[in-house]
């Protein structure tokens, strides 16, 4: 064991990863661990000779610095029950951790992989056995690990590769959807999740999940056809027939997410027939196939050791075209390189499949590429960067924690004066990071590129006269990233004309409120608020695309979340942030565009007027709304409500805290979690406003509410319904926000703290919320009049809603 | 304890500067390294700086006493190479626990005179030895090893032993250029406590020896960390080698992944053509701020070349920063090779870590067939897939 451990030692490619000493030798693990300078994992100890044996066994191995595997075993033998498994698990974990002080993340639990299908009933449930004591156990104790050894499942088919491959995918996608962290597993002969055959992968999960009696003895006989067929062949390579009658494209996808290179050189050629030129080849079929590999491997359909072998089919496919691509760019006659291109994948990461495609697509246009390899720390990018006088720096990464990386090095370029743009790429690298956490880092020029395809056009700008263009349009746009304009060719009405279809409500008799005036809360329970966050609108503040609770199935996403959790939690415990709200209820009634509020039933004296606004599009429905439209109007008693919420009361001082330690992303991390209590305190507060006004028995679930499936809205001055800030005006004198709850309104009528949520009460059934969009200058005039409010001003205000230029 | 532990939380703590450089400037020729006691000894010792702390006491207690007013919180006794397998060279190794133990009750005696305005610590220092546990001295044979762990963990428990009977508050294994060789320290450390029934607060130091940000023996500073995070220890820190300016990255990285207290004590730069530092006090204070100022730092103090005047210079850069505050870390399995490997089991499948299977006897029957055989050429060959 020594001699050997010592030669790996010697052997950089292999001393690189974590060792796994294996033994069932106490001995041998001993000398194993006095081998290794890093962290090893010990292959196992267990309960199977008592609690003290396993107790200086696991002191030894924390004195020596080693994460530990424990076996489902203990005195009386083998665990083969989900609830011995758990029970043994558990034992072992409460000595590990209480009696002898592990670290329980150095714990990880084998529940033992059993072998099924051996025609003993009793062994059936063997395979569920595993899966759900590796859920319960995880579940029990979150920090430790689970792992298994996931090839003893199948022993029963030894010698057929296509149903043992088939079974060990199918079970460790099981497992690993339960827990399951590590296994041992022979990489190389796996088959994909999602490539099994249906009717295969259906007669092993019965097995597997011991799902009908008969399982095992269809799953036998479907063996004994494929032994027949394909003897012994890998469903990888089962599909041979098929290869002639499927597409050059699909049998190149094919070959690289199977990592196949045996067929790879007649199916370039073939391509090459049909593309007119190596380059097209490479960015057409090839990154295709390139980007499935991707979106399997983050499903986790697929697994490292695969992508490898998949990147060796792209290096290898690049390889073989790399000639032709040498020639056509001689015969493009530019020999004189461009410019110098710095590329590197950042200290940490190892993927540099697509670092490597940009390098050859680079060259291919006659840049000069310095490719500095994978894990290249600052120093050597920005030493090298400067030694060699290169032009640009681009720099990739896969995994997240190289975009900490990337980070980090564009505060070095700072700090070192640098001047030359700096690339981002790489699959988990976006525009939204480049812009919030990389580009403000750097002085000069960032740009995140998108992928392989836009790095020439990047990299032509930035070294040519268009480089001023292209960095502005950058700035802005990672400026205004959130900003959206849209343009569009409308025809519009008149205002009189939008103003006869207006919508025809019943008013029937409206419901009146409990009380008229104010209410407010200056300390509101943040718990409270809590579980009307909706988070939607969250991702959709950090770009990410995909619907909540769903969108947690993408790790960036979860990691986000969990910092916001983390994040909130700290909030609401420590009390960092303060909620309070205010609103009321005044008589009211429309008259035209306007509502005049009353200071009681009189209805004489309006104590305020809102003014709303007309849409004079063209709609589906023949209807243009107003708001006012949801009021009655004169001869008809009615209400309207009007509040104000905010929870930024503390953000500042909480993003103070931040970025004095310059952590950006926890400063808008508490923005974004501000902005959401605040969404969430409005709902809050509507749900009270409601109960206090026409739905006093209203009983909806959260996600109802998130959902607004109650009857009224609540629109905000500022907003598509009514685009007017300045309407917040009278709101603030009703109910006197400022000196009640603190909210100020900036000369731009803009709240402050920030995460404030105003708007108004309509209680109407067919209330909805619609947007103005654009008007016309009748509709702007007339409402000047109204509002007494000079017309360059009123034009001013709704800039962006005007339908016409202003003189 | 207590009282170390209540200093690191009010402010950033002073270590003293190099003991071989302050005693070369004494010059002392092969009959002064001997004294009376060693007049006899039948090899050469000079050069057995450890030695003086039996043959020339007050010149160690002198050194302390320059260290100590230049505004050192914590001293390091004078015995860098005190273990049976560095003293092997000078035939001394019968002598290592007396070694160990003058050392550090002279270190403990003047610190004691020193207490009275606020409190100061003798550091048991603890070098790497002259051995690498995990590297081959012969080309020609890569699986050979000048030493073992076995070795390694007898000798420095002797040592530990003479440094805490002597009195140390701290033990402070240093300068380590393997991480294995650390481990072998830790595992003596932890024994011994066990042992004796003790606990003392460990400092652990290694040294990144080239640019790129590996210690000798190939691991990188994270997987270096992982590799020893499992003892109970104060700090984790780095010190000699490059000096300060090229130490900057690792020390961030660092203080960035452990959520323990740091220290670092730099070369005053590297030796140049002549032998001498580079680093004036006034520069290396500087760098060091720095690092203070960016909040990576609760020790500091210097290694080979520094002296009093640069300890002075960095206690008053450092003076009115605030101590780090230890990194909040995440909790997952953390493993290590040369290079780190951390298990997060909070996210599905793209992280799930593949364990190799042909490299083990039971599933590979080629593997076994070379173990057996002996044909470890070819079981490294299976290995290295």
């Amino acid at each position: 064991m020594s001699q050997f451990l010592n030669l790996i030692g010697s052997e950089p490619d292999i001393a690189r990863v974590p060792l796994m000493i294996d033994s069932s030798k106490w001995s041998v693990i001993e000398a194993g661990l006095k081998c290794a300078q890093g962290k090893s994992v010990v292959n196992s100890i267990s309960l199977k000779e008592g609690e003290e044996k396993f107790r200086d066994q696991a002191r030894l191995i924390k004195r020596y610095g080693a994460a530990v595997v424990v076996m489902a075993f203990d005195e009386r033998g083998q665990a083969d029950t989900i609830e011995r498994k758990v029970a043994i698990g558990s034992r072992a974990y409460d000595i590990l951790v209480n009696e002898v002080g592990f670290d329980p993340t150095d714990i990880i639990f084998d529940p033992n992989v059993l072998t099924v299908a051996t025609g003993i009933e009793e062994h059936n449930n063997y395979g569920i056995a595993f899966i759900e004591a590796v859920r319960q156990l995880r579940q029990k104790y979150p920090l430790a690990n689970a792992s298994g050894g996931i090839s003893n499942v199948s022993f029963s088919f030894r010698g057929n590769k296509v149903v043992r491959e088939a079974m060990h995918a199918a079970f460790l996608y099981h497992a690993i959807h339960a827990g399951l962290t590590m296994g041992i597993v022979n990489a190389g002969q796996l088959a994909i999740y999602d490539e099994i055959p249906k009717d295969l992968l259906e007669l092993v999960e019965d097995v597997l999940l011991n799902r009908r009696p008969d399982a095992t003895e269809r799953l036998l006989s479907f063996a004994e056809s494929v032994k027949d067929v394909a003897a012994g062949v890998s469903p990888a390579e089962a599909g041979e027939d098929a290869r002639l009658h499927t597409s050059v494209e699909e049998r190149l996808s094919h070959a690289l997410v199977k990592g196949i290179i045996d067929h790879l050189e007649p199916d370039l050629e073939e391509a090459r027939t049909k593309y007119p030129n190596a380059l097209s080849i490479i960015e057409g079929p090839l990154m295709s196939g390139m980007n499935i590999v991707g979106d399997l491997f983050g499903s986790g359909k697929m697994f490292l050791p695969q992508v490898v072998k998949s990147a060796r089919v792209m290096k290898k496919a690049v390889a073989y075209l790399l000639p032709y691509m040498e020639a056509e760019k001689a015969k493009a006659g530019g020999v004189s390189v461009r410019g110098k291109v710095l590329l590197a994948t950042v200290k940490g990461d190892v993927h540099d499949i697509g670092k490597n495609i940009v390098g050859v697509v680079l060259g291919c246009n006659n840049y000069e590429v310095l490719d500095l390899g994978v894990m290249v720390s600052a120093e050597k990018i920005l030493d090298t960067a400067e030694k060699e006088h290169v032009d640009i720096v681009g720099l990739s990464g896969l995994i997240t924690p190289s975009l900490d990386e990337m980070v980090h090095v564009a505060h070095e370029m700072d700090r070192r004066h640098f001047d030359k743009p700096l690339l981002i790429g790489g699959a988990t690298t976006s525009k939204l990071h480049t812009a919030v956490k990389i580009a403000p880092r750097y002085s000069h020029a960032t740009v995140h590129v998108l992928d392989a395809s836009r790095a020439v056009g990047v990299v032509s700008s930035l070294l040519t006269d268009k480089r001023d263009e292209l960095v502005d349009a950058t700035r802005r746009e990672y400026e205004k990233l959130r900003e959206t304009h849209k343009t569009r060719d409308i025809t519009l009405l008149t205002i009189e004309d939008a103003r006869r279809r207006k919508p025809v409500l019943e008013y029937g008799k409206p419901a009146r409120p409990t009380f008229f005036g104010v209410r407010s809360y200056d300390d509101f329970p943040l718990d409270r608020i809590e579980p009307l966050i909706d988070w939607n609108p969250f991702f959709q503040a950090w770009e990410l695309r995909g619907r909540f609770p769903k969108i947690l199935d993408e790790p960036r996403a979860r990691e986000l979340f969990d910092d916001a959790q983390k994040l909130l939690r700290e909030i609401v415990t420590k009390r960092l942030l303060t909620a309070r709200a205010v609103y009321g209820f005044w008589p009211a009634n429309a008259s035209g565009d306007d509502v005049e509020l009353y200071p009681d039933e009189l209805r004489r004296n309006p104590i305020a007027r809102l003014h709303t606004l007309r849409q004079q599009q063209e709609t589906t429905t023949g209807r243009n709304f107003a708001l006012a439209d949801f009021v009655a109007p004169k001869d008809i008693p009615d209400y309207l409500g009007a509040f104000a919420v905010t929870t930024g009361i503390g953000v500042a001082e909480l993003v103070a805290r931040f970025e004095r330690d310059h952590d950006d992303y926890n400063s808008i991390m508490t923005k974004a979690l501000a902005d959401r209590l605040a969404e969430g305190l409005a709902e809050v507060i509507h749900r009270e406003a409601r109960r206090a006004w026409y739905a006093p028995d209203e009983n909806l679930s959260n996600e109802d509410l998130i959902a607004e499936k109650y009857r009224g809205i609540r629109p905000a001055p500022g907003y598509p319904a009514c685009p007017d800030h300045t309407e917040k005006g009278p709101l603030w004198t009703l109910l006197e926000v400022e000196e009640t709850i603190g909210i100020r309104l900036t000369e731009s009528y803009a709240m402050w703290p920030a995460a404030s949520v105003s708007g108004l009460y309509f209680s109407h059934p067919e209330a909805r919320y619609f947007a103005v969009d654009m008007i016309t200058r009748d509709q702007v005039e007339n409402y000047a009049a109204r509002k007494g409010m000079p017309l360059a001003q009123v034009e001013r205000w709704l800039a962006p809603n005007l339908a016409y230029e202003v003189e | 304890m207590e009282k170390l532990l209540e200093a690191l939380q009010q402010r950033i703590l002073i270590m003293d500067g190099a003991m071989g450089t302050m005693i070369q400037r004494y010059k002392l020729d092969e009959a002064g390294y001997r004294g009376s006691q060693f007049r006899n000894h039948p090899r050469d010792l000079k050069g057995a700086n450890d030695l003086l702390s039996l043959t020339q006491p007050q010149i160690i207690e002198e050194i302390h006493r320059a260290y100590l007013d230049a505004g050192a919180d914590i001293i390091e006794t004078n015995t860098f190479n005190a273990q049976a397998i560095s003293m092997a060279d000078y035939g001394l190794e019968p002598h290592v626990y007396d070694i160990n133990h003058a050392s550090a009750q002279i270190a403990r005696k003047v610190v004691d005179t020193y207490s009275s305005d606020r409190p100061r610590f003798v550091a048991g220092s603890i070098g790497p030895t002259n051995r690498t546990a995990s590297l081959s001295p012969d080309v020609n044979n890569p699986a050979f090893r000048g030493v073992t762990f076995d070795q390694l963990v007898d000798a420095y428990y002797e040592q530990v032993r003479g440094l805490v009977d002597g009195g140390v508050d701290i033990l402070l294994p240093e300068t380590t250029f393997d991480t294995l060789n650390l481990k072998a320290a830790l595992f003596a450390i932890q024994k011994f406590c066990a042992d004796r029934d003790v606990r003392l607060p460990v400092m652990a130091s290694i040294t990144i020896t080239d640019a790129s940000g590996r210690t000798l023996s190939g691991q990188t500073v994270e997987a270096s960390w992982n590799s020893i995070s499992h003892a109970p220890l104060l700090t984790v820190g780095i010190n000699c080698a490059l000096g300060a300016r090229e130490m900057r990255p690792h020390i961030e990285e660092l203080a960035r992944i452990a959520p323990i207290y740091i220290h670092c004590y730099p070369n005053a730069g590297l030796p140049n053509a002549l032998g001498e530092y580079d680093e004036t006090p006034q520069s290396m204070s500087a760098l060091l701020r720095d690092f203070a100022e960016n909040n990576w730092l609760n020790i500091v103090g210097g290694c080979c070349g520094t002296t009093p005047d640069h300890i002075r210079a960095i206690a008053a850069a450092v003076r009115d920063l605030p101590p780090r505050q230890p990194a909040k870390v995440d909790r997952f399995l953390r493993l290590s090779g040369l290079e780190s490997l951390t298990v997060r089991p909070d996210s599905i499948g793209s992280n799930f870590v593949v364990v190799g299977e042909r490299t083990n006897i039971t599933g590979s029957p080629k593997f076994a067939q070379c173990i057996k055989s002996g044909d470890l050429d070819g079981a490294l060959a299976i290995a290295r897939k």
